[in-house]
């Protein structure tokens, strides 16, 4: 049996994880509007698993929520466009880590509330299991909180549809186990982990008929502030991870295989 | 006047986890650095006397309980509902939790009930001149920040790992139960049970000592012009069963079993470490077969020992990141690792 979901996911952007980070005082990165960014990518996951489930729930709607500055926003733009197809509600803001998450979520929320349309009993709210700049994990259950979403789910690998329309939900737990939960239905929070599918491919129709609705979204973003009200940052600094590596390039592999398992067992 | 708070869940078997004894231990730290700071425990779970009983050395105040069968597994409504429950009685200004699964998931909705805020993650904890202090990881554990907050309540989440377990001799201890309806709302969600990530071995050992890494070299051509898929599954598994390893992948190699590639086919996701996946803590790691730098430097951050076996000895893992780096043939060498595991097992 099909469903009709309307899936809002909220998604943003981070650095490029190939980027070198140095903290200035703000606390703000160095050059941060000029480093190259990337989709979060734990949402990106979260956005892909929603495009499969609309694809398969013909009338299902696909939004993506996202809070960041607007030109960067407009650059990413250009590439997500053409994984998969969505409508876009833009709030143009801050996307730093330094931000917290409960201001970041009561925005997001609002956003949420606004989009003409939705039907709350249909939503399913997607987003990342945790931010990697930030990295709390905690913004999608609060948005879920403020929308009164009493059935949350984090680090999602897996929902299935059942046919009686129920959720059937894989959450990461400890020690490499899932718990299995099945919820009646929507609405629903997933934070998701990494899912089961792949990057989709690039598709120039899918980013054409994006577009027409990106734009617009992104001219009419509203400007929303977001700080850390209360918070002290006291120091910031980068790990010290340099170490003096011996490289053993003469050693036949018993020897070597004799030095490891020695250190494993001092 | 702090009045702290200490909340967490029990295990199915009804003891404390030694994630919590270890927030435990922090919290009771942190009551002592704090002038006129008094601390409360809230237990949520099916039966939590044994316990608290558990706990009994740690001066608590009160113990307060959300207790019975809706309590026993994870569930968000009714997670954040027992938890709500305890920290309003307690009238805690800061809640110390230790970051499982459950309290990961619960707590931040709990931040939201009673407009406080939240951080997690949390791998230091210390008071000066009467403020408290927090440390905590950002950017995927690329920068290292130390923060204060003045609004209240403050809900920390304390990451495993990083404090020892509380302990000491169980006594008696007399439990304050808090009464708590479910309502329907509540109940839409059902817990079924657990699974193992991968069908054909558990991999993942959170308490061992040794973090055994796999990268994608295991599956490209050798030196022969082949693929070895098999034999690598055959060496790893037999690896990390004799030495008692937990297994960790990189994202290029479980990501190829959703590019229809040959696969070994015990890894998936969970196994993953690095930018979009894990960063365990284990007192030794040993790389095989990994290439990459920064997302790979994220998912070793807390190995203190590092070891790498590889062909390559201007990879990313040979520029300071690895202690000691093997320039071999992984297959070769593991394979003789084996073969002595066999003849002086692993302790």
């Amino acid at each position: 049996m099909e469903s009709l979901f309307h899936i809002v996911v909220c998604a943003s952007l981070v650095p490029d994880p190939l980027q070198t980070l140095e903290p200035v005082p703000g606390p703000a990165l160095k050059n941060e509007s000029m480093l190259p960014s990337v989709l979060d990518p734990w949402a990106a996951h979260a956005l892909y698993e929603a495009a499969h489930l609309a694809k398969h729930n013909r009338g299902s709607r696909v939004f993506l929520v996202s809070l960041a500055p607007k030109l960067k926003l407009q650059q990413l733009m250009m590439s997500i466009a053409q994984k998969v197809p969505f409508e876009l509600v833009a709030l143009d803001g801050p996307a730093g880590a330094f931000t917290d998450a409960y201001e970041v979520a009561c925005v997001l929320a609002d956003a949420i509330q606004k989009i003409p349309g939705l039907d709350q009993t249909r939503l399913l709210l997607f987003g990342g299991c945790a931010s990697a700049s930030r990295d709390a994990g905690v913004t999608m259950q609060i948005i879920g909180e403020k929308l009164g979403i009493k059935d949350q789910f984090l680090a999602v690998d897996e929902l299935t549809i059942q046919d009686n329309g129920a959720l059937r939900i894989l959450e990461r737990i400890e020690g490499g186990q899932y718990l299995v939960s099945v919820c009646q239905g929507p609405p629903a929070v997933l934070g998701w982990a990494t899912g089961n599918l792949p990057e989709p491919p690039n598709n120039p129709q899918v980013g054409m008929a994006n577009m027409r609705g990106i734009m617009p979204a992104l001219q009419k973003a509203p400007a929303v502030k977001v700080g850390a009200q209360g918070v002290d940052f006291l120091s910031l600094e980068l790990p010290k991870q340099q170490r003096q590596t011996k490289i053993v390039k003469d050693l036949q592999p018993f020897e070597i295989a004799r030095e490891i398992v020695d250190w494993i067992k001092s | 006047m702090e009045k702290i708070l200490f909340i967490a869940h029990t295990a199915l078997d009804g003891t404390l986890p030694k994630a919590a004894r270890e927030a435990l231990n922090a919290a009771v730290s942190l009551v002592k650095s704090i002038k006129g700071a008094t601390l409360s425990v809230g237990l949520v779970g099916k039966d939590v006397q044994k316990a608290a009983d558990s706990m009994a050395a740690c001066d608590a105040a009160q113990f307060l309980s959300v207790a019975g069968a809706d309590f026993a597994l994870s569930r968000y409504a009714s997670d954040a509902a027992a938890f709500e429950a305890l920290a309003r009685k307690a009238g805690a200004s800061i809640i110390i939790a230790p970051a499982t699964s459950r309290t990961s998931r619960a707590l931040p909705g709990l931040a939201c009930r009673l407009e406080g805020r939240i951080d997690t993650h949390i791998c230091g904890l210390e008071t000066v001149d009467g403020t408290i202090r927090v440390q905590r990881w950002y950017y995927r554990q690329r920068m290292l920040a130390t923060l204060t907050r003045s609004i209240r309540p403050w809900i920390m989440l304390l990451d495993p790992g990083i404090w020892p377990p509380f302990e000491a001799e169980p006594a008696p201890v007399r439990l304050e139960p808090l009464s708590l309806q479910l309502s329907d709302n509540c109940k839409r969600t059902s817990v079924t049970g657990t699974q193992a990530a991968s069908g054909t071995a558990q991999t993942i050992r959170p308490d061992a000592k040794l973090l055994f890494v796999a990268g994608a070299g295991w599956t490209k051509k050798q030196a022969d012009g082949q693929t070895h898929v098999k034999e690598a599954e055959a060496l790893i598994l037999d690896f990390i069963n004799q030495a008692q390893a937990s297994l960790g992948s990189s994202k290029s190699l479980v990501d190829q079993s959703g590019e229809g590639q040959e696969v070994l086919p015990f890894l998936s996701h969970m196994n993953q470490v690095g930018q979009t996946g894990s960063t365990p803590r284990h007192p030794k790691g040993l790389a095989t077969c990994c290439h990459g730098e920064e997302p790979h430097v994220v998912g070793w951050r807390f190995i203190s020992e590092r070891r790498a076996i590889n062909l390559d000895p201007n990879c990313g893992w040979a520029q300071g990141k690895a202690d000691v780096l093997y320039v071999a043939d992984a297959f070769k060498v593991m394979s003789r690792v084996n073969e002595l595991l066999k003849q002086r097992p692993a302790p």
